[in-house]
Protein backbone atom coordinates (compact mmCIF):
# COMPACT_ATOMS: atom_id res chain seq x y z
CA UNK A 1 0.00 0.00 0.00
CA UNK A 2 2.77 2.61 1.22
CA UNK A 3 4.90 1.31 -2.01
CA UNK A 4 1.95 2.06 -4.30
CA UNK A 5 1.13 5.86 -2.92
CA UNK A 6 4.69 6.59 -3.15
CA UNK A 7 4.92 5.16 -7.15
CA UNK A 8 1.38 6.88 -7.80
CA UNK A 9 3.02 10.20 -6.36
CA UNK A 10 6.60 9.88 -8.02
CA UNK A 11 5.07 9.07 -11.14
CA UNK A 12 2.36 12.49 -10.61
CA UNK A 13 5.30 14.84 -10.32
CA UNK A 14 7.66 13.07 -12.98
CA UNK A 15 5.05 13.60 -15.14
CA UNK A 16 4.02 17.48 -14.17
CA UNK A 17 7.35 17.90 -14.17
CA UNK A 18 7.72 16.55 -17.45
CA UNK A 19 4.25 18.32 -18.99
CA UNK A 20 5.51 21.64 -17.35
CA UNK A 21 8.83 21.84 -18.95
CA UNK A 22 7.46 20.88 -22.51
CA UNK A 23 4.36 23.11 -22.26
CA UNK A 24 5.97 26.33 -20.64
CA UNK A 25 7.92 27.67 -22.72
CA UNK A 26 4.92 27.54 -25.71
CA UNK A 27 2.26 28.20 -23.41
CA UNK A 28 3.83 31.17 -21.57
CA UNK A 29 4.79 34.18 -23.78
CA UNK A 30 7.44 35.62 -21.40
CA UNK A 31 11.13 36.17 -20.88
CA UNK A 32 12.89 33.79 -18.65
CA UNK A 33 15.64 36.56 -18.89
CA UNK A 34 14.04 38.84 -18.50
CA UNK A 35 15.36 41.67 -15.94
CA UNK A 36 13.85 43.96 -13.74
CA UNK A 37 16.25 46.16 -11.41
CA UNK A 38 13.32 47.64 -9.90
CA UNK A 39 11.99 44.83 -7.99
CA UNK A 40 15.04 42.53 -7.46
CA UNK A 41 15.31 40.52 -4.29
CA UNK A 42 11.66 41.03 -4.06
CA UNK A 43 10.10 38.08 -1.56
CA UNK A 44 7.30 34.95 -2.80
CA UNK A 45 4.10 36.89 -3.70
CA UNK A 46 1.08 36.71 -6.14
CA UNK A 47 2.72 38.17 -8.96
CA UNK A 48 6.04 36.33 -8.78
CA UNK A 49 5.25 33.43 -6.46
CA UNK A 50 9.05 32.40 -5.88
CA UNK A 51 10.32 35.87 -5.99
CA UNK A 52 12.68 37.24 -7.69
CA UNK A 53 16.53 37.30 -8.32
CA UNK A 54 19.41 39.56 -7.27
CA UNK A 55 18.46 41.52 -10.58
CA UNK A 56 14.76 41.24 -11.27
CA UNK A 57 14.34 37.81 -12.77
CA UNK A 58 11.30 35.64 -11.72
CA UNK A 59 12.29 32.57 -10.12
CA UNK A 60 9.13 30.55 -11.12
CA UNK A 61 10.00 31.06 -14.90
CA UNK A 62 13.82 30.30 -14.28
CA UNK A 63 13.32 27.33 -12.50
CA UNK A 64 11.04 25.99 -14.64
CA UNK A 65 13.66 26.49 -17.39
CA UNK A 66 16.24 25.24 -15.60
CA UNK A 67 14.22 22.14 -14.73
CA UNK A 68 14.30 22.14 -18.45
CA UNK A 69 17.59 22.11 -18.97
CA UNK A 70 18.23 19.50 -16.13
CA UNK A 71 15.72 17.38 -17.14
CA UNK A 72 17.30 17.44 -21.22
CA UNK A 73 21.04 16.68 -19.54
CA UNK A 74 19.74 14.09 -17.51
CA UNK A 75 17.94 11.95 -20.11
CA UNK A 76 20.48 12.48 -22.92
CA UNK A 77 23.40 11.60 -21.10
CA UNK A 78 21.71 8.80 -19.52
CA UNK A 79 20.42 7.18 -22.80
CA UNK A 80 24.16 7.91 -24.24
CA UNK A 81 25.72 6.05 -21.21
CA UNK A 82 23.54 3.54 -21.48
CA UNK A 83 23.73 2.47 -24.86
CA UNK A 84 27.77 2.54 -24.47
CA UNK A 85 27.89 0.80 -21.29
CA UNK A 86 25.87 -1.94 -22.78
CA UNK A 87 27.70 -2.03 -25.86
CA UNK A 88 30.72 -2.52 -23.42
CA UNK A 89 29.38 -4.35 -21.06
CA UNK A 90 27.86 -7.13 -23.48
CA UNK A 91 31.25 -7.09 -25.62
CA UNK A 92 33.23 -7.95 -22.53
CA UNK A 93 30.74 -10.32 -21.09
CA UNK A 94 30.29 -12.33 -24.88
CA UNK A 95 33.86 -12.51 -26.10
CA UNK A 96 34.88 -13.51 -23.14
CA UNK A 97 39.62 -13.59 -22.51
CA UNK A 98 41.39 -11.22 -23.98
CA UNK A 99 38.83 -8.72 -25.03
CA UNK A 100 36.60 -9.36 -21.54
CA UNK A 101 40.12 -8.19 -19.81
CA UNK A 102 40.92 -5.37 -21.36
CA UNK A 103 37.87 -3.60 -21.89
CA UNK A 104 37.00 -4.45 -18.54
CA UNK A 105 40.83 -2.82 -17.23
CA UNK A 106 39.20 0.16 -19.34
CA UNK A 107 36.28 0.56 -17.43
CA UNK A 108 38.88 0.47 -14.16
CA UNK A 109 40.44 3.09 -15.34
CA UNK A 110 37.72 5.51 -15.94
CA UNK A 111 36.81 4.23 -12.70
CA UNK A 112 39.78 4.39 -10.56
CA UNK A 113 39.61 8.80 -11.14
CA UNK A 114 37.11 10.29 -8.74
CA UNK A 115 34.19 10.78 -11.36
CA UNK A 116 33.51 14.71 -10.14
CA UNK A 117 36.85 15.37 -10.85
CA UNK A 118 37.07 13.62 -14.15
CA UNK A 119 33.47 15.03 -15.14
CA UNK A 120 35.08 18.46 -14.39
CA UNK A 121 38.29 17.90 -16.36
CA UNK A 122 35.43 17.27 -19.10
CA UNK A 123 33.58 20.22 -19.18
CA UNK A 124 36.95 22.81 -18.92
CA UNK A 125 38.08 21.08 -22.37
CA UNK A 126 35.21 22.70 -24.12
CA UNK A 127 33.40 25.87 -24.44
CA UNK A 128 29.95 26.35 -21.56
CA UNK A 129 27.31 24.52 -23.15
CA UNK A 130 25.39 21.55 -23.37
CA UNK A 131 26.82 19.48 -24.87
CA UNK A 132 30.47 19.35 -22.78
CA UNK A 133 28.24 18.73 -19.28
CA UNK A 134 26.56 15.75 -21.41
CA UNK A 135 29.50 14.62 -22.55
CA UNK A 136 30.61 14.71 -18.90
CA UNK A 137 28.17 12.76 -17.66
CA UNK A 138 28.61 10.16 -19.90
CA UNK A 139 32.18 9.62 -19.78
CA UNK A 140 31.87 9.35 -15.90
CA UNK A 141 28.45 7.34 -16.04
CA UNK A 142 28.32 4.33 -18.10
CA UNK A 143 31.20 2.30 -15.65
CA UNK A 144 28.73 1.03 -14.09
CA UNK A 145 26.14 -0.17 -16.79
CA UNK A 146 29.08 -1.96 -18.05
CA UNK A 147 29.37 -3.94 -14.95
CA UNK A 148 25.90 -4.73 -14.78
CA UNK A 149 25.64 -5.77 -18.64
CA UNK A 150 28.91 -7.69 -18.01
CA UNK A 151 28.05 -9.75 -15.14
CA UNK A 152 24.40 -10.38 -16.14
CA UNK A 153 25.84 -11.83 -19.84
CA UNK A 154 28.35 -13.75 -18.12
CA UNK A 155 25.63 -15.62 -16.47
CA UNK A 156 23.43 -15.90 -19.12
CA UNK A 157 26.07 -17.11 -21.56
CA UNK A 158 26.33 -20.52 -19.62
CA UNK A 159 22.62 -21.41 -19.86
CA UNK A 160 21.05 -24.46 -21.73
CA UNK A 161 19.17 -22.07 -24.05
CA UNK A 162 22.70 -20.53 -25.05
CA UNK A 163 24.26 -23.48 -25.41
CA UNK A 164 21.33 -24.69 -27.56
CA UNK A 165 21.77 -21.77 -30.07
CA UNK A 166 25.35 -22.28 -30.67
CA UNK A 167 24.89 -25.86 -31.20
CA UNK A 168 22.32 -24.87 -34.49
CA UNK A 169 25.09 -22.67 -35.55
CA UNK A 170 24.83 -19.21 -34.53
CA UNK A 171 27.21 -16.88 -35.25
CA UNK A 172 29.02 -15.27 -32.04
CA UNK A 173 27.38 -12.03 -33.04
CA UNK A 174 23.73 -13.29 -33.43
CA UNK A 175 23.83 -15.19 -29.89
CA UNK A 176 24.80 -11.77 -28.33
CA UNK A 177 21.84 -9.93 -30.33
CA UNK A 178 19.61 -12.56 -30.56
CA UNK A 179 19.60 -14.43 -27.04
CA UNK A 180 21.78 -12.19 -24.59
CA UNK A 181 21.11 -8.66 -25.36
CA UNK A 182 17.23 -9.14 -24.68
CA UNK A 183 17.60 -10.36 -22.01
CA UNK A 184 19.38 -7.67 -20.54
CA UNK A 185 17.62 -4.56 -21.91
CA UNK A 186 15.03 -4.70 -18.95
CA UNK A 187 18.28 -3.94 -16.23
CA UNK A 188 20.01 -1.46 -18.61
CA UNK A 189 16.36 0.40 -18.88
CA UNK A 190 16.80 0.75 -15.04
CA UNK A 191 20.24 1.38 -14.71
CA UNK A 192 19.10 4.40 -17.20
CA UNK A 193 16.06 5.38 -15.44
CA UNK A 194 18.01 5.53 -11.96
CA UNK A 195 20.95 7.15 -13.96
CA UNK A 196 18.61 10.33 -14.68
CA UNK A 197 18.89 11.70 -11.04
CA UNK A 198 22.41 11.45 -10.72
CA UNK A 199 22.97 13.06 -13.94
CA UNK A 200 20.85 15.57 -13.17
CA UNK A 201 23.00 16.54 -9.69
CA UNK A 202 26.17 16.23 -12.06
CA UNK A 203 24.53 19.20 -13.93
CA UNK A 204 23.76 21.13 -10.73
CA UNK A 205 27.44 20.74 -9.74
CA UNK A 206 28.76 21.58 -12.16
CA UNK A 207 26.73 24.87 -12.98
CA UNK A 208 26.94 25.34 -9.36
CA UNK A 209 30.73 25.29 -9.39
CA UNK A 210 31.10 27.65 -12.16
CA UNK A 211 31.97 24.94 -14.74
CA UNK A 212 28.94 23.75 -16.53
CA UNK A 213 26.25 25.93 -18.48
CA UNK A 214 27.09 29.52 -19.26
CA UNK A 215 26.14 31.61 -15.99
CA UNK A 216 23.32 33.86 -17.94
CA UNK A 217 21.44 30.45 -18.57
CA UNK A 218 18.24 29.91 -16.24
CA UNK A 219 19.85 26.30 -15.51
CA UNK A 220 19.36 25.21 -11.82
CA UNK A 221 22.91 25.09 -10.55
CA UNK A 222 23.47 28.42 -11.79
CA UNK A 223 21.03 29.69 -10.09
CA UNK A 224 21.90 28.00 -6.67
CA UNK A 225 25.32 29.00 -7.22
CA UNK A 226 24.50 32.71 -7.89
CA UNK A 227 21.84 32.39 -4.82
CA UNK A 228 24.88 32.65 -2.43
CA UNK A 229 25.32 35.92 -2.12
CA UNK A 230 21.77 36.80 -1.08
CA UNK A 231 21.51 33.65 1.32
CA UNK A 232 24.16 35.17 3.43
CA UNK A 233 21.74 38.86 3.82
CA UNK A 234 18.79 36.25 4.53
CA UNK A 235 17.05 36.22 1.40
CA UNK A 236 16.54 32.28 1.59
CA UNK A 237 14.01 32.25 -1.79
CA UNK A 238 16.79 32.38 -4.23
CA UNK A 239 18.06 29.29 -2.79
CA UNK A 240 15.02 26.98 -1.87
CA UNK A 241 12.82 27.36 -4.52
CA UNK A 242 15.42 26.18 -7.27
CA UNK A 243 17.01 23.58 -4.26
CA UNK A 244 13.43 22.31 -4.39
CA UNK A 245 13.44 21.78 -8.52
CA UNK A 246 16.26 19.41 -7.92
CA UNK A 247 15.73 17.61 -5.17
CA UNK A 248 11.89 16.81 -5.77
CA UNK A 249 12.03 15.62 -9.87
CA UNK A 250 14.84 13.76 -8.86
CA UNK A 251 13.40 12.14 -6.06
CA UNK A 252 10.23 11.35 -8.22
CA UNK A 253 12.33 9.76 -10.85
CA UNK A 254 13.74 7.37 -8.43
CA UNK A 255 10.86 6.90 -6.88
CA UNK A 256 9.41 5.22 -10.43
CA UNK A 257 13.05 3.61 -10.79
CA UNK A 258 13.04 1.92 -7.61
CA UNK A 259 9.35 0.71 -8.47
CA UNK A 260 10.53 -1.12 -11.60
CA UNK A 261 13.31 -2.39 -9.90
CA UNK A 262 10.72 -3.91 -7.81
CA UNK A 263 8.98 -5.72 -10.36
CA UNK A 264 12.25 -6.95 -12.24
CA UNK A 265 13.02 -8.58 -8.63
CA UNK A 266 12.56 -12.04 -9.59
CA UNK A 267 11.53 -13.08 -5.57
CA UNK A 268 8.59 -11.10 -6.28
CA UNK A 269 7.99 -12.08 -10.16
CA UNK A 270 5.74 -15.25 -10.40
CA UNK A 271 6.98 -18.44 -12.39
CA UNK A 272 4.41 -17.38 -15.35
CA UNK A 273 5.27 -14.34 -15.60
CA UNK A 274 8.61 -14.87 -16.35
CA UNK B 1 32.36 -42.57 -35.97
CA UNK B 2 32.48 -40.51 -32.63
CA UNK B 3 35.81 -41.06 -30.87
CA UNK B 4 36.06 -39.66 -27.63
CA UNK B 5 39.42 -40.39 -26.63
CA UNK B 6 40.92 -39.64 -22.60
CA UNK B 7 38.86 -36.84 -22.27
CA UNK B 8 39.55 -34.66 -19.15
CA UNK B 9 37.18 -31.53 -18.35
CA UNK B 10 35.29 -29.86 -15.87
CA UNK B 11 35.25 -26.38 -14.89
CA UNK B 12 38.14 -25.57 -13.02
CA UNK B 13 41.51 -26.97 -14.27
CA UNK B 14 42.42 -28.18 -10.44
CA UNK B 15 38.97 -30.07 -10.06
CA UNK B 16 38.16 -32.06 -13.01
CA UNK B 17 34.67 -33.53 -13.33
CA UNK B 18 35.64 -35.68 -15.97
CA UNK B 19 39.14 -37.68 -15.56
CA UNK B 20 40.81 -39.77 -18.65
CA UNK B 21 37.40 -40.95 -19.62
CA UNK B 22 37.14 -42.66 -23.75
CA UNK B 23 33.89 -43.33 -25.56
CA UNK B 24 33.48 -44.52 -29.21
CA UNK B 25 30.18 -44.44 -30.61
CA UNK B 26 29.73 -46.44 -34.10
CA UNK B 27 28.14 -44.15 -37.00
CA UNK B 28 24.22 -44.96 -36.50
CA UNK B 29 24.81 -46.62 -33.05
CA UNK B 30 22.87 -45.72 -30.06
CA UNK B 31 24.89 -45.77 -27.15
CA UNK B 32 23.15 -45.41 -23.34
CA UNK B 33 25.11 -43.79 -20.68
CA UNK B 34 24.27 -44.37 -17.33
CA UNK B 35 25.03 -42.72 -14.16
CA UNK B 36 24.41 -40.90 -10.71
CA UNK B 37 23.90 -37.91 -11.00
CA UNK B 38 26.56 -35.28 -10.63
CA UNK B 39 29.25 -38.03 -11.98
CA UNK B 40 29.94 -35.73 -14.93
CA UNK B 41 28.02 -37.39 -17.79
CA UNK B 42 26.40 -34.56 -18.67
CA UNK B 43 29.95 -32.63 -18.63
CA UNK B 44 31.04 -35.31 -21.03
CA UNK B 45 27.96 -34.93 -23.10
CA UNK B 46 28.70 -31.30 -23.69
CA UNK B 47 31.80 -32.57 -24.49
CA UNK B 48 30.95 -34.62 -27.41
CA UNK B 49 28.78 -32.01 -28.66
CA UNK B 50 31.68 -29.54 -28.90
CA UNK B 51 29.88 -27.73 -26.45
CA UNK B 52 32.51 -27.72 -24.01
CA UNK B 53 36.40 -27.62 -24.49
CA UNK B 54 38.13 -30.72 -22.68
CA UNK B 55 41.00 -29.69 -20.78
CA UNK B 56 42.87 -32.22 -22.91
CA UNK B 57 42.03 -35.08 -24.79
CA UNK B 58 40.04 -35.24 -28.20
CA UNK B 59 36.95 -35.43 -29.94
CA UNK B 60 37.00 -37.19 -33.59
CA UNK B 61 33.69 -36.65 -35.40
CA UNK B 62 33.01 -38.61 -39.00
CA UNK B 63 37.14 -39.00 -39.18
CA UNK B 64 37.10 -35.11 -38.42
CA UNK B 65 39.10 -33.97 -35.07
CA UNK B 66 37.57 -31.09 -32.98
CA UNK B 67 39.74 -28.28 -33.51
CA UNK B 68 37.61 -26.79 -31.33
CA UNK B 69 34.33 -26.25 -28.87
CA UNK B 70 31.60 -23.53 -28.79
CA UNK B 71 32.17 -20.78 -31.62
CA UNK B 72 36.21 -22.51 -32.36
CA UNK B 73 34.60 -25.76 -33.95
CA UNK B 74 33.46 -24.90 -37.19
CA UNK B 75 29.84 -24.53 -37.85
CA UNK B 76 29.39 -27.61 -40.01
CA UNK B 77 30.87 -29.59 -37.17
CA UNK B 78 28.74 -27.92 -34.56
CA UNK B 79 25.75 -28.65 -36.35
CA UNK B 80 26.53 -31.84 -36.59
CA UNK B 81 24.82 -32.68 -33.65
CA UNK B 82 21.55 -32.27 -32.49
CA UNK B 83 21.38 -31.49 -28.86
CA UNK B 84 18.33 -32.44 -26.56
CA UNK B 85 19.13 -30.88 -23.03
CA UNK B 86 17.53 -31.94 -19.45
CA UNK B 87 15.41 -28.68 -18.48
CA UNK B 88 13.86 -27.67 -21.48
CA UNK B 89 12.82 -24.36 -19.74
CA UNK B 90 16.04 -23.35 -19.09
CA UNK B 91 17.00 -24.81 -22.93
CA UNK B 92 14.32 -22.14 -24.30
CA UNK B 93 14.89 -19.03 -24.79
CA UNK B 94 11.93 -17.10 -23.26
CA UNK B 95 11.48 -14.40 -25.95
CA UNK B 96 10.36 -16.40 -28.65
CA UNK B 97 7.29 -18.23 -29.46
CA UNK B 98 7.78 -21.89 -30.32
CA UNK B 99 7.78 -21.94 -33.64
CA UNK B 100 10.37 -19.46 -33.98
CA UNK B 101 12.44 -21.48 -30.88
CA UNK B 102 12.25 -24.10 -34.01
CA UNK B 103 13.08 -22.74 -36.53
CA UNK B 104 15.70 -20.93 -34.85
CA UNK B 105 18.66 -23.41 -36.24
CA UNK B 106 17.95 -22.63 -40.09
CA UNK B 107 18.06 -18.79 -39.41
CA UNK B 108 21.17 -19.00 -37.86
CA UNK B 109 22.35 -20.45 -41.01
CA UNK B 110 20.95 -18.77 -43.67
CA UNK B 111 18.68 -21.03 -44.50
CA UNK B 112 15.59 -18.67 -43.12
CA UNK B 113 13.80 -19.60 -46.56
CA UNK B 114 12.75 -23.27 -45.67
CA UNK B 115 11.34 -21.87 -42.04
CA UNK B 116 8.28 -22.40 -42.54
CA UNK B 117 7.99 -25.34 -44.43
CA UNK B 118 10.56 -27.52 -42.12
CA UNK B 119 8.51 -26.28 -38.97
CA UNK B 120 5.16 -27.68 -39.95
CA UNK B 121 6.67 -30.86 -40.70
CA UNK B 122 8.64 -31.06 -37.53
CA UNK B 123 5.73 -29.94 -35.42
CA UNK B 124 3.46 -32.52 -36.77
CA UNK B 125 6.20 -35.27 -36.07
CA UNK B 126 6.85 -34.45 -32.32
CA UNK B 127 2.76 -33.66 -32.05
CA UNK B 128 2.42 -29.84 -31.61
CA UNK B 129 -0.41 -28.05 -32.52
CA UNK B 130 -0.18 -25.11 -34.74
CA UNK B 131 -2.21 -22.90 -31.86
CA UNK B 132 0.29 -24.28 -29.33
CA UNK B 133 3.56 -22.84 -31.79
CA UNK B 134 2.32 -19.29 -31.46
CA UNK B 135 2.68 -19.94 -28.00
CA UNK B 136 5.69 -18.52 -25.53
CA UNK B 137 7.87 -21.25 -23.81
CA UNK B 138 6.12 -19.88 -20.45
CA UNK B 139 2.58 -20.68 -21.75
CA UNK B 140 3.03 -24.40 -22.59
CA UNK B 141 3.71 -27.50 -20.06
CA UNK B 142 7.87 -28.77 -19.63
CA UNK B 143 6.09 -31.95 -21.70
CA UNK B 144 5.38 -29.74 -24.79
CA UNK B 145 8.55 -27.80 -24.55
CA UNK B 146 10.49 -30.44 -24.19
CA UNK B 147 8.58 -31.39 -27.65
CA UNK B 148 9.64 -27.88 -29.47
CA UNK B 149 13.54 -28.38 -28.18
CA UNK B 150 13.48 -31.79 -29.72
CA UNK B 151 12.32 -30.73 -32.87
CA UNK B 152 15.04 -27.46 -32.73
CA UNK B 153 17.26 -30.26 -32.08
CA UNK B 154 16.05 -32.65 -35.53
CA UNK B 155 15.78 -29.29 -37.85
CA UNK B 156 19.18 -29.20 -39.51
CA UNK B 157 19.28 -33.42 -39.41
CA UNK B 158 22.14 -33.53 -37.78
CA UNK B 159 24.25 -36.86 -38.31
CA UNK B 160 24.36 -37.51 -34.34
CA UNK B 161 22.05 -36.84 -31.43
CA UNK B 162 22.72 -35.82 -27.82
CA UNK B 163 19.74 -36.45 -25.37
CA UNK B 164 21.23 -35.27 -21.99
CA UNK B 165 18.52 -36.63 -18.95
CA UNK B 166 16.18 -35.76 -22.21
CA UNK B 167 13.02 -37.34 -20.39
CA UNK B 168 13.82 -36.99 -17.00
CA UNK B 169 11.29 -33.89 -16.32
CA UNK B 170 8.53 -35.90 -18.53
CA UNK B 171 5.52 -38.47 -17.51
CA UNK B 172 5.48 -41.84 -19.37
CA UNK B 173 3.41 -41.25 -22.10
CA UNK B 174 5.55 -38.09 -23.12
CA UNK B 175 8.94 -40.27 -22.43
CA UNK B 176 7.38 -42.64 -24.95
CA UNK B 177 6.45 -40.63 -27.52
CA UNK B 178 9.34 -38.29 -27.72
CA UNK B 179 11.84 -41.78 -27.76
CA UNK B 180 9.95 -42.95 -30.97
CA UNK B 181 10.53 -39.68 -32.34
CA UNK B 182 14.24 -39.89 -32.01
CA UNK B 183 14.10 -43.69 -33.28
CA UNK B 184 12.13 -43.01 -36.15
CA UNK B 185 14.81 -39.98 -36.88
CA UNK B 186 17.42 -42.24 -36.55
CA UNK B 187 15.61 -45.17 -38.57
CA UNK B 188 15.64 -43.30 -41.73
CA UNK B 189 18.61 -40.73 -41.51
CA UNK B 190 21.12 -42.98 -39.89
CA UNK B 191 22.44 -40.97 -37.34
CA UNK B 192 24.02 -41.85 -34.01
CA UNK B 193 22.60 -41.28 -30.77
CA UNK B 194 24.45 -40.32 -27.31
CA UNK B 195 21.54 -41.03 -24.20
CA UNK B 196 22.67 -39.98 -21.26
CA UNK B 197 20.38 -40.98 -17.75
CA UNK B 198 19.74 -42.93 -15.01
CA UNK B 199 16.82 -44.70 -15.88
CA UNK B 200 18.45 -48.32 -16.85
CA UNK B 201 15.34 -50.04 -18.03
CA UNK B 202 15.02 -46.75 -20.56
CA UNK B 203 18.29 -46.86 -21.62
CA UNK B 204 18.40 -50.47 -22.30
CA UNK B 205 15.53 -50.61 -24.06
CA UNK B 206 15.82 -47.45 -26.09
CA UNK B 207 19.79 -48.32 -27.33
CA UNK B 208 21.84 -50.56 -28.93
CA UNK B 209 24.07 -50.81 -25.71
CA UNK B 210 24.27 -49.19 -22.83
CA UNK B 211 27.45 -48.49 -20.63
CA UNK B 212 27.90 -47.58 -17.26
CA UNK B 213 29.46 -44.31 -16.30
CA UNK B 214 32.25 -46.36 -13.57
CA UNK B 215 33.42 -48.58 -16.71
CA UNK B 216 34.27 -45.47 -18.84
CA UNK B 217 36.59 -43.94 -15.93
CA UNK B 218 39.95 -45.80 -15.67
CA UNK B 219 41.40 -44.20 -12.34
CA UNK B 220 38.57 -46.60 -10.48
CA UNK B 221 41.81 -48.23 -8.58
CA UNK B 222 42.56 -46.09 -5.59
CA UNK B 223 43.93 -47.06 -3.05
CA UNK B 224 41.01 -47.15 -0.34
CA UNK B 225 40.83 -47.31 3.15
CA UNK B 226 44.68 -46.83 3.91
Amino acid sequence: MGDRVRTGVSAAVTAAAVLTVLAVPFAVPLDEQAVDLAAKLQPPSWAHPFGTDEVGRDLLLRSVYGLRVSLFVGVAAALAATVIGTAVGAAAGALGGWADRVLMRIVDLFSSVPHLLLGIFVVTMFRPGVWPVVASVVVTHWLSTARIVRAEVMSLRSRPYVDAAVSGGASRWRVTVRHLLPAVLPQAGLAAVLMIPHAIWHESALSFLGLGLPTHQASLGNMVQSARGSLLAGDWWPTLFPGLFIIVPTLAVAGLAGAWRERLNPRRRSELTL
Amino acid sequence: MLELSRITAGYDPRRPVVRGVSLTIGSGRAVGLLGPSGCGKSTLARVAALLHRPDSGTVVVDGDLARGARHRATREQRTAFGVVFQQPRLAADPRMRLADLIAEPLRATGRRGEAAAAVAALAERVGLSGELLRRRPHEVSDGQLQRACLARALVLRPRWLICDEMTAMLDASTTAALVAVVEDYRAESGAGLLAVGHDKVLLDRWCDETVHWDELSPQKIEPSGV
